[in-house]
């Protein structure tokens, strides 16, 4: 595609007289994987939040590349709109899982939802796809009766992905999809993601404090400071030769730590 | 001091205007909830407020009033509701499902199919049929909205994945013309079909929760469900063992404390209609050892 | 032969006869007189008034005694007649720095223009049940200050609101909503939810009050003033060209001067809680003070997690007509909704014996 999949441009969100976001710029081709950086207050998770359209923006334009070939601005779709594309096109993992799952329901039904949204009323292919979805985040498929909150965190935010990735979307936002995870589990999550999205040929747009999982997924990056992109580039080049100050700080902690 | 007057019909006319107007905005979105400012009424608010209202607002003094609970004219709340407006509104009142021309219910759908110009007055206590999925206002208004019932059917799925069938046995909701998700009130799933397709109007009432809904003569009404797990209405074994009806709803009345029990109709204008007119049932209960024998086979 | 139950209108004479029967008790004893009603239980009067949302006090000491002293139930009787009344028109908002005071005091302020005044209060009073209440001894008349002596008596929240250390009370014109007349739309108006809050159940508002303070959605709330008393209600006649006065009503008013707020142009600045009640009621006044504060939260950013901050929640379930009527409609017939519950309850049962059968006969 010649296009991008994603178009950012100029955005601003400020809360009042305090400053969100400012002076941002970037584009999203298909497939590729972008992640956002930076310490927290850096504006990253209120950025990931304007672009994903949860958060009203102050100014600027994010405009989508729509199935159908249109190229909008998010904000002169309809509601209704909007809400289909976050429930079918686009997909959100959040950091908690319980965010972004219905606690009380089962496995199954968790990953069926979005399938019962856009109309399948089968229950049988329901179960079936919801049995492959399980199979691809690795979840045992005698685990599709049981309850998110009968799972370990791990497996949770697993399902979670698989909730998401269930009507093939083509864009993601993820929020430090690993932040709340054991060490030795987020290994697991991260290969398993890095999968799927190379799979899938996923757009992905992830906010993370840890460059480690930065240089895991992504092929680009953006750093981000008080509001406000320091530096882009591809990934291993903003990690390896840092230009500007404070990435080469950033860079520099995590090697000391 | 001055004591107490009342208006006639007990509401007075603005009021019974403005109720009307929700009544016409229902007819014209069939299954929209449409907010009304509903009043105080002189009855406990889930004991048919709404429906009573809703009554109050359409009846004339030509008309005939039916009031049913659980099918039955001569439960205590029907027997109550009916005095109220022959008291206030002194129109003449039935038992007789053919010769009302509003029929007030709570929990059930006459057996007899009701005819063109007939109205049928539901009452119900929580019309969000997301309510329980969703508990906010806000959040469900945009959801039909949008027209994003997904979750419904969540609650479906989940019902097979945890029992193996639609687990949802009264209050099932509906589709009305492809549109709009509805809750029937809580009649039994078994009414459902009667719904569909009527040649009556049929007016829905919540007070306490001030909403109206309708579904114009011949309005579309689709039981949700999945492909193979079709929508099924209740099937009772045995016949009315007053009338011997069949397909019918019954009631399950327990007549010893040995496990005896024995089914009659719900609808007992329907039981009395049938009776009349020759039909007799088995008539005795059927005692607790015959029951036991009976599940064994 | 088995025969339907009939006869629900006897049965319903009979008990209604049977209430008043038990309504009248003793026929020795003399039945109570509305004046022993509005005299001797005045605070059960003022607050059928107050939930009822109608100033009759004739008429709610007739609820009362036909309620034989259910409190809810006096209310909704209250509330099926006031519904019925025709609207004649609006009164001016009320004016309570005019109020002729009662009682009046302050939590915030030693000392207050116009001072402050205990009034007929049960604060300080020992718990003790008073053997004179079995009886009818005589009881000295109330002492009474000179009425010349009566001062101005200024809000207190007037007097921070002078020094810019409250926030500004909004003045408007636009009307006010009704609850009674229109179907509440969430999110809703402050109008809207004082007016509910003002009809709310004295206990539920109460208890919500009270789970701020203890760290469900604090406020930090300290008692700016409250005042007890009468004030005049007055209508605007057009033909006229000036208001004239109906009369006037006792109402209780509280002012909570709660969690400051801002810092930016305006500087920081405390907030408002307000309870405005008819008769005489602290309790609820300044329960409803506490609740309408919580309720504010959103307008000062602040994060919303307890029922007393939770708009839907407090609005939808703070009616206690509603609520008695919901929860006593459970005693209805639901014979055919439980005939279906236990038919699947069967099937499923059913169901379950003849797969532990086929395990054990695969076993």
């Amino acid at each position: 595609m010649s296009s991008p999949i994603l178009s950012v441009s100029n955005l601003e969100r400020r809360y009042g007289d305090f400053i969100g976001c400012t002076d941002i710029s970037f584009d999203v081709w298909p497939g590729e994987v972008v992640a956002i950086v930076g310490e927290s207050g850096s504006g990253k998770t209120t950025l990931l939040n304007c672009i994903s359209g949860r958060l009203e923006r102050s100014s600027g334009s994010i405009r989508y590349n729509m199935r159908d070939g249109r190229f909008p601005d998010l904000a002169d779709l309809s509601e209704a709109e909007r809400r289909f594309l976050m429930r079918t096109d686009w997909g959100f993992v959040h950091q908690n899982p319980a965010d972004g799952l219905r606690m009380r329901v089962s496995a199954g039904a968790n990953v069926g939802e979005r399938l019962m949204a856009i109309g399948d009323r089968h229950y049988g292919e329901i179960r079936d796809t919801a049995t492959e979805w399980l199979g691809r985040v690795e979840i045992a498929g005698d685990r599709i009766d049981d309850k998110p909150v009968a799972f370990s965190g791990g497996m949770r935010q697993r399902l979670q992905i698989a909730r998401n990735l269930v009507t093939r979307p083509r864009l993601i936002f993820m929020d430090e999809p690993t932040g709340g995870l054991d060490v030795s589990v987020q290994a697991r999550v991260l290969d398993l993601l890095r999968g799927l999205v190379s799979d899938l040929g996923l757009a992905v747009v992830i906010v993370t404090h840890d460059l480690a999982v930065a240089r895991l997924l992504s092929q680009r990056m953006i750093v981000m400071k008080s509001g406000r992109i320091v530096e882009t580039g591809l990934t291993d080049r903003v990690l390896d030769d840092p230009h500007h100050p404070y990435t080469q700080l950033l860079v520099a902690s995590i090697l000391e730590s | 001091m001055t004591l107490p007057e009342y208006n006639f019909a007990y509401l007075d006319e603005q009021t019974k205007r403005m109720i009307r107007r929700a009544i016409l905005k229902g007819i014209a979105i069939p299954g929209y909830q449409v907010p009304f400012a509903s009043r105080e009424m002189p009855m406990p608010y889930g004991w048919g407020t709404g429906g009573v209202q809703v009554t109050a607002a359409i009846l004339g003094p030509d008309d005939v009033l039916k009031v049913i609970d659980q099918g039955a004219d001569d439960t205590t709340n029907a027997v109550s509701i009916r005095a109220f407006f022959a008291k206030t509104a002194n129109v003449a009142t039935t038992t007789k499902t053919a010769d009302a021309t509003v029929i007030q219910t709570r929990h059930r759908i006459p057996e007899a199919p009701l005819s063109a110009g007939q109205v049928i007055v539901y009452q119900v206590p929580i019309p969000e049929p997301l309510r329980f999925l969703e508990p906010r206002e806000t959040e469900t208004r945009v959801m039909h909205g949008l027209e994003e019932y997904g979750l419904i059917h969540v609650k479906l799925y989940e019902d097979i994945a945890q029992h193996g069938h639609i687990a949802t046995t009264y209050a099932y909701p509906v589709k009305v013309e492809d549109r709009y998700v509805m809750d029937p009130s809580p009649i039994p799933k078994f009414d459902n079909p009667k719904m569909n397709g009527s040649p009556a109007l049929q007016l829905f009432g919540a007070g306490r929760e001030k909403r109206i809904y309708a579904l114009p003569p011949f309005t579309n009404v689709v039981s949700l469900d999945f492909e193979d797990h079709p929508f099924e209405v209740q099937k009772f074994k045995q016949p009315c063992a007053l009338c011997n009806a069949t397909g019918v709803y019954l009631d399950e009345v327990v007549t010893d404390d040995r496990g005896g029990r024995m089914y009659v109709c719900s609808d007992t204008d329907h039981c009395e209609t049938r009776r009349e007119e020759g039909h007799h049932g088995a008539g005795l209960p059927i005692s607790g050892a015959q029951t036991a024998k009976e599940d064994a086979a | 032969m088995y025969v339907a139950v009939k006869g629900g209108e006897a049965a319903i004479a009979n008990a209604h006869r049977l209430l008043a029967d038990r309504r009248r008790g003793d026929r020795d004893v003399p039945a109570l007189t509305l004046a022993q009603i509005t005299g001797q239980l005045a605070l059960a009067v003022d607050r059928v008034m107050a939930e009822g949302s109608l100033y009759d006090p004739d008429l709610a000491a007739m609820a009362v005694r036909q309620s034989r002293g259910d409190m809810i139930e006096a209310i909704f009787l209250l509330r099926a007649y006031r519904t019925t009344l025709a609207r004649f028109g609006n009164s001016r908002p009320i004016d309570t720095a005019k109020m002729r005071i009662e009682r009046r005091v302050s939590a915030t302020y030693k000392d207050i223009p116009g001072g402050q005044l205990l009034g007929p209060t049960f604060d300080y009073t020992h718990r003790l049940i008073d053997p004179a209440m079995a009886g009818d001894e005589p009881v000295d008349e109330p002492l009474r200050r000179a009425r010349e002596d009566e001062r101005r008596a200024p809000r207190v929240t007037d007097i921070l609101n002078d020094e810019g250390l409250i926030e500004r009370d909004v003045l408007s014109d636009e009307e006010p909503g009704d609850l009674t007349r229109d179907p509440t739309a969430f999110p809703a108006d402050r109008d809207v939810r004082l007016q509910a809050l003002a009809r709310g159940d004295e206990g539920f508002l109460l208890s919500l009050g009270y789970s701020t303070q203890r760290g469900y959605g604090r406020t930090h709330p300290f008692v700016g003033e409250i005042r007890i008393g009468l004030v005049d209600v007055e209508i605007d006649v057009p033909e006229l060209g000036f208001a004239v006065s109906l009369g006037s009503v006792r109402v209780t008013e509280c002012q909570m001067v709660s969690q400051f707020t801002g810092g930016g142009e305006e500087g920081a600045k405390f907030t408002r809680g307000y309870g405005l009640v008819f008769g005489q009621s602290e309790r609820k006044a300044m329960a409803m003070s506490l609740v309408d504060r919580a309720l504010r939260a959103h307008e000062f950013d602040e994060q919303r997690l307890a029922p007393a901050q939770d708009e839907e929640f407090v609005l939808a379930h703070c009616d206690n007509v509603q609520a008695t009527g919901f929860v006593e409609h459970l005693k209805l017939p639901h014979y055919v909704d439980f005939q279906a519950e236990l038919d699947l309850l069967r099937t499923l049962n059913t169901a379950k014996a003849k797969n532990d059968e086929m395990r054990e006969a695969a076993e």
